[in-house]
């Protein structure tokens, strides 16, 4: 099993790379969801 | 909602499916053994990458010719999605070259072609955040990222053209007609390609959400100021 070290990691990170940024969006969705809900309330022709 | 959950789900399916079919299905190849397995998940996020500027490519075109901030969303949310792709293709590519070049890196035309394209959508997304009004946000950033463009040809030429370190292509204009590669070997590249592509998409439309919201939010912001 020579360089399976090598091949494990390569899949590892690269789904790390494209979990963490994944879950970026989901925050940065969350957050303005938010802010939106809160803007909402504040404009009362919005409600 | 429900239709974005069943997507996201299909593609982590299909990703696990391939990562799956590249270490159990496809045979070991022959000269690198285990660590030609990498090949399926770095040239299949390539693909995905070069796919995923297309796209940009495509939005900024049509948001020069008609104006509408949706093809800004798409080209922003695109060259995000490709970013990521190519960050993953230029992590895992040293990792195989390691082993079997004896190097991490070297300047060859593929390398340094990709690595350029790195640097360009990090600009592209640089440039965005510098300039605050949006429609010339949304038309500098299209101009630059149909320059930007340009250096994807580039990439996929670069071991046509030249003779490089990175290995010849097996498909697409390997050598003989057709693909150099095993049966088999071709049918978990072009299933691992179809994952990769499908959670690219998936994130493409995850953060094109994002970039609605934050224009719907500018909206309403500007709203409440003049209330």
């Amino acid at each position: 099993m020579k360089n399976l070290d090598s091949v494990f990691a390569a899949y590892v990170v690269g789904w790390g790379v494209f979990f963490v940024f994944y879950l970026t969006i989901a925050k940065r969705i969350s957050n303005l969801r938010a802010e939106l809900d809160r803007l909402k309330n504040t404009l009362p022709r919005a409600k | 909602m429900t239709k974005r959950i069943i997507f996201g789900g299909v593609a982590i399916l299909l990703v696990i499916a391939a990562a799956y079919a590249a270490f159990f299905i496809a045979p070991e190849e022959r000269t690198m053994g285990l660590i030609q397995r990498i090949f399926y998940f770095h040239a299949a996020t390539a693909w995905a990458g070069e796919m995923t500027f297309f796209v940009c490519f495509v939005a900024n075109l049509l948001y020069v010719w008609k104006r509408q901030p949706k093809y800004d969303w798409l080209s922003v949310s695109s060259a995000e999605v490709g970013l990521a792709c190519i960050t993953v293709v230029l992590i895992t590519g040293p990792i195989w070259a390691h082993p079997v070049w004896g190097i991490w890196w070297t300047w060859d035309a593929r390398l340094t072609s990709t690595f350029v394209l790195w640097l360009l959508y990090v600009s592209y997304l640089l440039l965005r955040t510098l300039v605050e009004e949006p429609d010339r946000r949304a038309m500098l950033s299209a101009l630059f990222g149909i320059f930007a463009f340009l250096d994807v040809p580039l990439v996929f030429f670069s071991i046509r053209w030249w003779r490089t370190q990175h290995p010849q292509p097996v498909i697409m204009g390997g050598s003989g007609s057709g693909s150099g590669l095993d049966p088999t070997m071709s049918k978990v590249f072009f299933f691992s390609v179809l994952a990769m592509h499908m959670l690219a998409a998936f994130l493409i439309v995850e953060r094109y959400i994002l970039e609605k919201m934050k224009s719907e939010l500018d909206f309403l912001a500007r709203e409440v100021e003049t209330q």
